[in-house]
């Protein structure tokens, strides 16, 4: 038995670093390799991709990711964990394997899919049998807006996945499992944690929300003492090494940009979080006031003192829904009185609306810029240069959204002078695909583990 | 003595739906009090009139030295519904840092805050 786990985070999004899973298999040595490729948002993208094509729905960058990481799970038993499923985790699967036959290494992958995230075909029944699937926002019904669904996926916790590496599994695919669960389910199944000793598996959850991010907690978007983090463009990804009491280091591979200290550790800590106190997750309930945290050495923060309290009886569920039509568009004025100019064409598009009939549930306008027009002739006082009108409208009514986008180009000719910035033609009309949390009770939701060789 | 958050604290900023959370941490343990103190609900609900249509929630984080804020209803709707440019709450960080807090001078002397100039 291991007495120390090294768990590397290669991906915090889908869209994130390409190289970054290959430089954290071949930058030294680790046992897992964890990618997170689910957001609220991506869920959706997900689901409207399904929708044009129902052999997609997935984070298809993970198929390259696997592809460049091979030899690392063949030959040296590395573990790959990934909620690359999004709403099609089987899809995901056979992509994996296709790109197993087209490699040679059809056999030598054994792949864990974790399905029963998926509630949408059971929603309605779900719904008569009194699961009112309330907004936890805004407390309304799911019945109010259950002609308009999309998608619903309950956020699954770290059990199923420590089954499937129980069945030997060398990638494990989820769909919806919740972020942190997929490093908390390789310290389970290395240490053998029960499932009632809440402080070292809240320690796993806290473990996990510090590397989900991937880099965001080794240098990436850190603001302390940003101008001297060295080489970003070489940025370590953070690694999670584990010990059995659960308290555990997060340091990076030697050599690599980045850096990892209390303070880049504690920004990560405090992102998308709400009550400190209690981190709801499906295995525990973390408290976040209970961490402290300590330098150890270069690039070395040893995280300790977590305590954590019983899991509640709810599952968090993600719902996805069609919420009208957006667009959003954009003008360059330049100097001078860039401002004052792009404050007019604002002015004028907006008395155009009203002469047209045009009413929006929103109009949002933002006015942004620095020198991309004038070049080093702007100087460095940045004092109104020049100003990007950008211009927002959202309606349940596609007409309404669709004749806005008519309306920005005509004011190159005959609204304020000094405009550029419109050759990308008339914006594009986006249909909202708007996100719904809700709670449903943990025992009707029925995680399965496919075993695919 | 008027000093700058932006010079006494660093910060991160996401969402959750239309809420945006800020984390704010003390760039010394000895300033944190001054934060508890000085950065109220209220204030901090007042400091981003305008940009938040629902309240302030804040909780203590004593151990990091930071301090959490929910604001309610800061991303237009949040995610894919939202038209802003900042839909996900990601610069709210430095836009809380832009706060001036009042200390009186010889506070200010004896935790050796810095002087926001200007």
């Amino acid at each position: 038995m291991k007495s120390v786990v090294r768990i590397a985070s290669g991906q915090g999004f889908w869209g994130d670093w390409l190289a970054a899973p290959r430089r954290q298999v071949e930058g030294g040595p680790v046992d897992y390799l964890m990618l997170d490729y689910l957001a609220e948002v991506t869920m959706s993208i997900l689901q409207k991709q399904k929708e044009r094509d129902p052999a997609m729905g997935y984070a298809r960058d993970f198929v390259g990711a696997i592809d460049s990481v091979l030899e690392a799970i063949v030959e040296r038993g590395v573990r790959v964990i990934a909620n690359a499923g999004g709403v099609n985790p089987r899809a995901c699967g056979d992509a994996i394997l296709a790109l197993a036959d087209k490699r040679g290494a059809r056999g030598k992958l054994k792949l864990g899919v974790v399905t029963g995230d998926d509630l949408l075909p059971r929603l309605d029944q779900l719904i008569a049998e009194g699961h009112a699937l309330a907004n936890m926002e805004t407390g309304e019904p799911l019945a109010a807006i259950r002609d308009r669904v999309l998608s619903a996926n309950a956020y699954i916790g770290s059990v199923p996945i420590v089954d499937a590496l129980a069945f030997g599994a060398n990638v494990v695919i989820t769909g919806r499992s919740t972020d942190t669960a997929l490093t908390m389910a390789p310290l389970r199944h290395e240490f053998g944690w029960k499932a009632d000793d809440w402080d070292r598996l809240a320690a796993g959850i806290i473990a996990g929300h510090i590397i989900e991010c991937g880099a965001q907690c080794s240098g990436g978007n850190c603001l302390h003492e940003w101008q001297s983090i060295p080489d970003l463009a070489n940025v370590g990804y953070p690694i999670v090494e584990a010990r059995r009491d659960g308290t555990f280091e997060i340091i990076k591979h030697p050599g690599t940009g980045g850096r990892i200290s209390v303070p880049s550790v504690t920004e990560q800590l405090v992102y998308e979080m709400g009550d400190p106190h209690a981190y709801i997750t499906p295995d525990v309930v973390a408290d976040f006031t209970s961490i402290r945290l300590e330098a150890t050495g270069q690039d070395r923060v040893r995280v300790f003192g977590i305590r954590g309290a019983p899991a509640t009886d709810k599952l968090k569920v993600s719902i996805a829904y069609r919420a009208g039509f957006k667009a959003v568009g954009t003008l360059v004025y330049s100097w001078p009185d860039a401002m004052a100019k792009a404050t007019l064409a604002d002015r004028v598009l907006r008395e155009r609306f009203t002469m047209l009939g045009l009413s929006f549930d929103a109009i949002l306008t933002e006015f942004v810029g620095v020198n991309s027009t004038h070049g080093p002739l702007a100087g460095d006082g940045h004092a109104n240069d020049e100003v990007q009108l950008r211009i927002g409208v959202r309606s349940s009514d596609r007409t309404m959204v669709e004749r806005f986008t008519r309306e920005l180009a005509p004011l190159v000719l005959n609204g304020p002078p000094s405009v550029t910035g419109f050759a990308g033609g008339r914006p594009k009309v986006e249909e909202i695909v708007a996100y719904w949390p809700a709670l449903v009770d943990k025992t009707v939701v029925m995680p399965q583990v496919e075993i695919v060789e | 003595m008027k000093v700058r958050l932006a010079d006494i604290a660093h910060a991160r900023s996401g969402d959750k739906g239309d809420t945006a959370n800020v984390g704010v941490i003390a760039l010394r343990p000895e300033w944190y009090a001054l934060m508890v103190r000085e950065l109220s609900e209220a204030r901090v609900a007042a400091h981003f009139h305008g940009m938040i249509t629902g309240g302030v929630q804040r909780y203590e984080l004593p151990n990091l030295h930071a301090l959490n804020f929910l604001l309610h209803g800061a991303l237009d709707g949040g995610g894919t519904l939202s038209l802003k440019t900042d839909a996900q709450g990601k610069v709210f960080s430095t836009a809380m840092l832009r706060l001036i807090l009042e200390v009186p001078d010889a506070e200010g002397a004896t935790l050796g805050l810095p002087d926001a100039k200007g």
